[in-house]
């Protein structure tokens, strides 16, 4: 039977931009507006807002939140000043991944908690059975509306319409309470699509209004709506995971390459520490890797991966990359297979066909 | 949606041509929007024989991979290898440029039982 498909504040209007929507995780979406390569484009040269408002958020009070968060993510919470966002991984005991988020450090004792769309139910389960000592969770999901504003125009567009100056917000920091076009939001310099931009959080009602008036603003630039298919097409080229393809509960974030977010000298005992110390100093049986097609062919997600006709792993991401115009994957691997120009062959319908191991991530904004 | 009145149709969206004993495919012009901005085809070879509702390639977008069925059986003749280099053709020129194969059918009475232009219309526009 179909589920009645969860929408943002904003699903009345993608019509109104051409959008063309998707179930994605239960969540009725646009993938796109005009189209995935159009938009894609639009942001690695200009601009591009997107509705991300299916992201959840969860705010944790209490005087044990810092202790509590040391415990429950990989990253080092301590690090954190007011005003400063951080990405994590929240792991189980065995060093799977529940999710990775975003950690904003709203005050003391004050965090904001942006998790993936469809692991809200599953993260604010698991940080409830993990709770300790003074805290409070409360999932705001439903009141927050996100947008994020990004690409190279990103600040020209946004300063128009606030008078916060920009500038003062560095790379993952954030202002609260800031005047949006006359709505009141949070501004954050994060992103994921290897572009500068912003992630604005606002009030679920503010959230149509706000959304128009960036567009406006944005018309001179060249600023295009942008969809779902673009997001994803621009975080793969960044080599930014995406959780359910290279994180999952049965990777852990050494193997996903993402071992900048795994803090194994932080004093408090953390869950999946001592399997992550075990990893770090015997190294990783498996590894996520990049590929570059040498056939003609596409990987996709789940193909399985081949070196002497022995399975090797399988590819978590892979599209045509729009910049690049190279047929590239991400894969998860045996680590033994993992050094640059490795041959492998990727099994696509039923042939395989030739690829090779080259260096992530594929694209890097000049700065 | 443009579904020219000189061609047939199937359910899964290509467009049939016929053109003296041999007959032309390619996918429609709503398939081509459904499917977004396409990377990549895959054609069978010139000799291949295929056979009515089994896929005989795929096109895909930047997003999905798609089958293409053959909407009627029979041996591949001609294969549009500029599409190789030129998939945007499908989104830009479906009808024309964007053929994908000619193929000697094996039973020509087999187009009769595809979709009028009407037909075809009243299925997109459901």
């Amino acid at each position: 039977m179909a589920e009645q498909l969860k929408r943002t504040p904003l699903f009345d209007v993608y019509a109104n931009y051409g959008g063309k929507t998707i179930d994605f995780g239960g969540w009725e979406l646009p993938v796109q507006f005009s189209s995935i390569k159009a938009e894609h484009e639009a942001v690695r040269t200009k601009a591009g807002l997107f509705d991300v408002s299916h992201m959840g958020e969860i705010i944790l009070t209490g005087t044990d939140s810092e202790e509590y968060l040391q415990k429950i993510m990989t990253n080092d919470v301590s690090k954190l000043v007011k005003g400063q966002a951080q990405y994590t991984a929240m792991c189980y005991k065995d060093g799977g991944i529940v999710d990775d988020l975003l950690i904003y450090k709203m005050d003391d004792n004050h965090y904001l908690l942006v998790v993936n769309a469809g692991n809200i139910e599953k993260d604010f389960n698991w940080m409830q059975e993990n709770a300790s000592g003074d805290v409070t969770l409360v999932n705001k999901s439903e009141d927050y509306g996100l947008l994020a504003l990004q690409g190279p125009s990103a600040q020209g567009i946004l300063q128009k319409l606030t008078t916060q100056n920009l500038d003062e917000i560095g790379f993952f920091r954030f202002a609260n309470n800031v005047d949006v076009a006359g709505k009141d939001v949070i501004v954050s310099r994060t992103g994921y699509t290897g572009e500068d931009g912003f992630e604005l959080y606002a009030s679920a009602k503010d959230l149509t209004d706000l959304w128009s008036s960036i567009l406006d603003a944005g018309t001179e630039e060249g600023i295009l709506p942008c969809g779902l298919g673009a997001r994803d097409t621009l975080r793969f080229e960044a080599c930014l995971p995406l959780y359910g393809q290279e994180l999952t509960k049965d990777i852990s974030p050494l193997e996903a390459n993402i071992g900048f977010v795994v803090k194994l000298k932080k004093e408090q005992d953390f869950n999946g520490k001592s399997i992550l110390l075990e990893q770090k100093e015997n190294g990783v049986q498996r590894k996520s890797i990049g590929i570059e097609m040498i056939d003609k062919g596409i990987p996709r997600t789940g193909y399985p991966v081949f070196v002497d006709n022995k399975q090797i792993g399988h590819v978590t991401s892979g599209t045509q990359s729009p910049t690049l115009k190279k047929n590239i994957g991400l894969a998860l691997i045996n680590a033994t297979f993992a050094e640059l120009g490795q041959e492998v062959e990727i099994e696509i319908r039923n042939k395989r066909l030739k690829a090779i191991t080259i260096a992530t991530p594929f694209y890097k904004r000049e700065k | 949606m443009n579904a020219p009145k000189d061609l047939k149709y199937s359910a899964e969206h290509e467009w049939v041509k016929t053109e003296g004993g041999n007959v032309r495919i390619g996918i429609t012009e709503f398939a081509q929007s459904e499917l977004g901005d396409i990377v990549f085809v895959e054609l069978p070879q010139v000799g291949d024989e295929i056979k009515a509702g089994d896929p005989f390639g795929s096109v895909e977008s930047v997003k999905t991979v798609s089958e293409l069925y053959a909407p009627i059986s029979g041996k591949v003749v001609e294969v549009n290898t500029e599409l190789e280099d030129s998939p945007e053709y499908v989104n830009e020129s479906p009808y024309e440029n964007a053929w994908m194969i000619v193929i000697e059918p094996s039973d020509a009475a087999e187009v009769d039982g595809l979709l009028s232009p009407e037909k075809y219309e009243e299925l997109i526009s459901e």
